[in-house]
């Protein structure tokens, strides 16, 4: 019973994502989504990636994603002009963008009719502490896990060199 | 109870809408913030296989793809912030400097 209705939150805060004209709201409704499929995680003994979901996505990635949004303070209102030039409305994109719809739900429909039913072991309570999730990760994955922080140092790197101003202008400016 | 197929149903779905968005929408921002409905719908398929499967590898396997995600937003909005400069706007067809 829960499945549907953190499944529904999931799907109607995710449609609503793509469907709002104002970033901020997109946002705020990921996070709606983000804590409901948690709650999806919790259901299926993950407790640890629901914790992670709710700390690092909707703590740490949704709010950077906020700051960028008030920062940039975009226009988000369309105006006429881009709604007749909005790509949906060319006959290009539309044959593809139907046609891949059409694939996917060819495919879905397939997997769904055709595919076998799953494996019996899923009603089981397994590989759910967080005890033997941490003994995993350090030892058979822990070089993967040190390569993650070295990643994570790249992408630090990159965002700043990526975001600063650009310092060439300003040295030569009245200054020097 | 669900089954497994409902969480890969619930997850094809969500991947659809994420995908729809990124197709869809006019903004790098909420561009942005469907390839994270992606990667999450994703992250549900691991961690629902895995436990089917009974092992803890697709717990593992969402732990570094929110590492990734995580780096992949801070470089991406570091991007967004770089092209909102040069062009003063957020629209990705604006940034055509270099189409042929």
């Amino acid at each position: 019973m829960l499945f549907y209705v953190f499944g529904a939150v999931a799907i109607g805060a995710s449609l609503l994502v793509i469907a709002q004209r104002n970033p901020i709201y997109s946002v705020l409704l990921l996070i709606a989504s983000f804590a409901a499929l948690s709650g999806l995680y919790v259901l299926l003994d993950a407790e640890f990636v629901a914790a992670i979901q709710i700390i690092v996505y909707a703590g740490a990635i949704m709010v950077l994603f906020l700051f960028v949004v008030m920062l940039l303070n975009a226009p988000h209102e369309e105006t006429a002009e881009d709604i007749r030039m909005h790509p949906l409305r060319h006959y290009g994109p539309m044959r593809f963008g139907a046609l891949l719809a059409l694939a996917l739900l060819v495919e879905l429909l397939w997997a769904v009719t055709r595919g076998q039913p799953g494996p019996d072991g899923f009603e089981r309570a397994s590989a759910g502490s967080v005890a033997g999730l941490g003994q995993v990760l350090f030892t058979e994955y822990a070089f993967a896990f040190e390569v993650t922080s070295v990643l994570i140092l790249v992408a630090m790197v990159g965002a700043v060199v990526l975001a600063r101003r650009d310092v060439k202008e300003k040295r030569t400016g009245p200054g020097s | 109870m669900p089954s497994l197929d409902d969480y890969l149903i619930l997850s094809a779905i969500l991947f659809a809408i994420g995908a729809a968005g990124v197709f869809v929408r006019r903004n790098v921002i909420t561009i942005l913030l469907s390839i994270e409905i992606m990667l999450n719908a994703v992250n549900l398929t691991f961690v629902s296989v895995g436990r089917s499967q009974g092992s803890f590898d697709g717990q593992i396997i969402v732990f570094f793809v929110m590492t990734v995600a995580a780096a992949e937003a801070a470089v991406g909005l570091a991007i967004v912030i770089g092209l909102f400069r040069h062009r003063e706007s957020l629209d990705p067809e604006s940034f055509t400097s270099l189409k042929w």
